[in-house]
């Protein structure tokens, strides 16, 4: 095995962890402000690609249709929480979990209804197509590239906003104590819907960028909910940093696991046997790590253990 | 009370029997919702399709959606063949899915008539007499294309596919008619949806052709990143990945593939052509390769309605095990197993106007048997 093959798929890992963290830094940040379990949070990247194929396949624009996501996937996330969500906040999380499921389901055979059975199109714009050179080189996806760019770039954006504006002191406050907060005078039904809202936003537009390389159908969403919760509960839940390296790290973990473990299988095995059990251990190679992690820090890398 | 009981029960017993006698009832249990809705609506629309044409009273379909869980379809045929009191069962998409139903059903004496899903299990040692699988035993098009890998000069093939049972049918299958060697063989994940890591992989290695079996979502995926990477080694695959209703959604990434399939929406016999030209007017899209197996299916019961009495089992099944009906595919008959015995044709990906399609390259393997019908006693 070379290097180059090496690097290659160190960079994919990575490129696989950004898009983890956009969804789970929503997931993160609504279960840590609100208490609240949302199952629905793949919905929302579902909506968030269909609403990119709609808007691409309208306007012929690639950037359009990612703002088009952003503002679809807030909207349904505004509306979700102010209909439904709200009423959960003081439930306990078996009846967040029921009733976030069930907005799986309505917003699948929604989708269904409205879009049909079918995957829609969508396809990355032409001047983000092809393969560009790195040093060494090594040849690399352009549009990977930017993704990985365009998730460094929103996670630090986080950082700022979490760190040094009014709504980051409050979503920090919210964290620590809810009541308390709310006692101070601060808007607190505001403060969740616009956390709620930017959570729907991030989802759906990690939707509409992977859409573009991966199928856009209804169910899209539900396996990438399962890995960022995966991601939230070995990073810590409730916090940004722990979403963003345990990202990286189920990203990475994943992606040499699949490459790696079959090799490492076929130093004592036949080829044949040696696939086979390599890639059924390395799709089970994330769970261990976070079996692994939580026998070490039971609340997560990153978790304040509250 | 006990006498009541017992009337109302005789009563309904005639009333079953009676209803019975009049025709044949049919439960399609296919997936209607969730990842792999688009196959199992193409299958029930091709059916219905054919019902509706024949327009036959004696005819009473009852459809039921089993999600794409094994549990929910074990429990839909339990429903259907007690409560409903269907005679034939069909609609199942999915291997899996057929493994957990046609055993049962066909031990309780119902003919079960496969539109899709064709495991080795019950081509082989698990084959009834009650069960026939209308589309293809699931090797049968990876087959073809390992022999279309080999005729067109390929000599060292990258393969890959999902870990899961067809998976491993689709790649038996490749090797048993491929003559050249393997630069690698990769198993992915059931439902993986990047496959950055496999095509690295294929890029470092000294592959010169790609063959691949990803149904569904997953081989739309791989196509878009595939012709992203700039790894340009010719593609063969089975017609799954390639189909009507995923074409459109890959674009122009999948122009130029090779894939075998038993039917082609450009096959020239007539009965190919009227259904084309009506399953467009009726639902205004055009055919996949699941809505032919679809028609062929309902088409394939109505001629053995036309012989026999379902009730009269061994008289129905003489009439199903002759197959005269139209095939869309053309002539059409099944094996000693109950699996058709049938031409696999290879298609490439076209662009007529907007519509990406395909047509008709090759012929792969021409009246081509399944390999496990020496294992079949019955």
């Amino acid at each position: 095995m070379s290097t180059l093959l090496l690097i290659e798929q160190t960079l994919n890992g990575l490129q696989f962890g950004v898009m983890l963290f956009l969804m789970a830094a929503g997931l993160t940040l609504i279960f840590g402000v609100m208490g609240l379990i949302n199952l629905a949070h793949g919905s929302l990247y579902m909506v968030g690609a269909f609403a990119a194929a709609a808007v691409a396949a309208a306007t012929g624009s690639f950037i359009l249709a990612l703002i088009g996501s952003l503002i679809a996937a807030a909207l349904a996330g505004v509306i979700v929480e102010m209909t439904v969500i709200r009423r959960l906040y003081d439930r306990d999380h078996l009846d967040q979990v029921l009733a976030t499921f069930a907005l799986i389901l309505i917003f699948s055979e929604g989708t269904r209804w409205v879009f049909g059975s079918f995957p829609l199109f969508l396809d990355k714009p032409a001047w983000l197509s092809g393969t560009v050179m790195l040093p060494f080189g090594i040849e690399y996806s352009l549009y990977r590239l930017t993704i990985i760019g365009i998730g460094l770039v929103v996670a630090a954006g986080l950082f700022w906003m979490i760190a040094r504006t009014r709504i980051g002191i409050q979503i920090r406050a919210g964290e620590n104590d809810r009541e308390m907060i709310g006692a101070l005078g601060v808007n607190i039904s505001r403060l969740y819907t616009l956390v709620f809202a930017l959570g729907a936003a991030l989802a759906g537009f990690a939707g509409a960028l992977i859409g573009a390389i991966q199928s856009v159908q209804v169910g899209m969403g539900e396996p990438v909910l399962i890995l960022a919760f995966v991601v939230i509960v070995i990073g810590g839940i409730g916090s940004i940093k722990g979403a963003l390296v345990g990202a990286i790290l189920v990203g990475l973990t994943d992606t040499l696991g699949r490459l790696l473990l079959p090799q490492v299988f076929g130093l004592f095995m036949e080829p044949s046997a040696a696939t086979s059990v390599g890639s059924s251990l390395s799709s089970m190679s994330i769970y261990i790590l976070m079996a692994g992690v939580l026998l070490f820090k039971p609340s997560g890398l990153f978790g304040g253990g509250h | 009370m006990k006498l009541k009981q017992l009337i109302l029960a005789a009563s309904m017993g005639l009333a079953a029997a009676a209803a019975q006698a009049e025709g044949v009832k049919v439960g399609m249990i296919t997936t209607l919702s969730g990842g792999g809705a688009g196959l199992g609506i193409d299958v029930r629309d091709g059916f219905m399709l054919a019902v509706k044409q024949a327009g036959r009273s004696d005819l009473e379909v009852v459809i039921e959606d089993d999600q794409r869980k094994p549990d929910i379809a074990v429990q839909l045929a339990d429903k259907m063949i007690q409560s409903e009191k269907v005679d034939v069962l069909t609609g199942i998409i999915w291997s899996n899915l057929a493994m957990a139903v046609v055993p049962a059903a066909t031990a309780q004496g119902k003919f079960y008539l496969s539109p899709n899903a064709g495991p080795s299990p019950l081509a082989g040692k698990g084959c009834h007499p009650n069960y026939f699988n209308v589309a293809w035993q699931n090797d049968n098009l990876h087959e073809a294309a390992g022999g279309y890998a080999s005729d067109a000069g390929h000599k060292k093939a990258f393969i890959l596919a999902p870990n899961y049972p067809a998976g491993k049918d689709a790649l038996t299958g490749f090797k048993r008619f491929f003559k050249g060697e393997l630069a690698g063989e990769v198993y992915t994940k059931l439902g993986q949806t990047d496959y950055a890591a496999e095509i690295a992989q294929i890029r470092a290695s000294d592959a010169d052709s790609v063959f691949f079996f990803l149904p569904g979502g997953m081989g739309i995926s791989f196509l878009k990143q595939y012709a992203d990477s700039g790894v340009d080694l010719p593609v063969v695959g089975p017609a799954f990945s390639f189909d009507q209703g995923i074409l459109q959604a890959v674009g122009a990434a999948a122009l130029g593939v090779k894939n075998t399939s038993q039917w082609s929406k450009d096959l020239g016999n007539a009965a190919n052509e009227a259904f084309v030209a009506s399953f467009q007017s009726e639902y205004g899209r055009l055919p996949s390769l699941y809505a032919s197996q679809g028609f062929d299916t309902a088409n394939l019961l109505m001629s053995a309605m036309d012989a026999a009495d379902v009730n009269d089992q061994d008289a129905f099944r003489a009439a199903l095990e002759a197959a005269k009906f139209d095939s869309v595919r053309g002539d059409f008959k099944f094996g000693p197993n109950h699996h058709p015995i049938q031409t696999i044709y290879v298609r490439e990906v076209i662009q007529e106007g907007d519509v990406f399609t395909n047509k008709i390259v090759a012929v792969g393997l021409k009246d081509h048997a399944d390999a496990y019908a020496a294992d079949c006693k019955m």
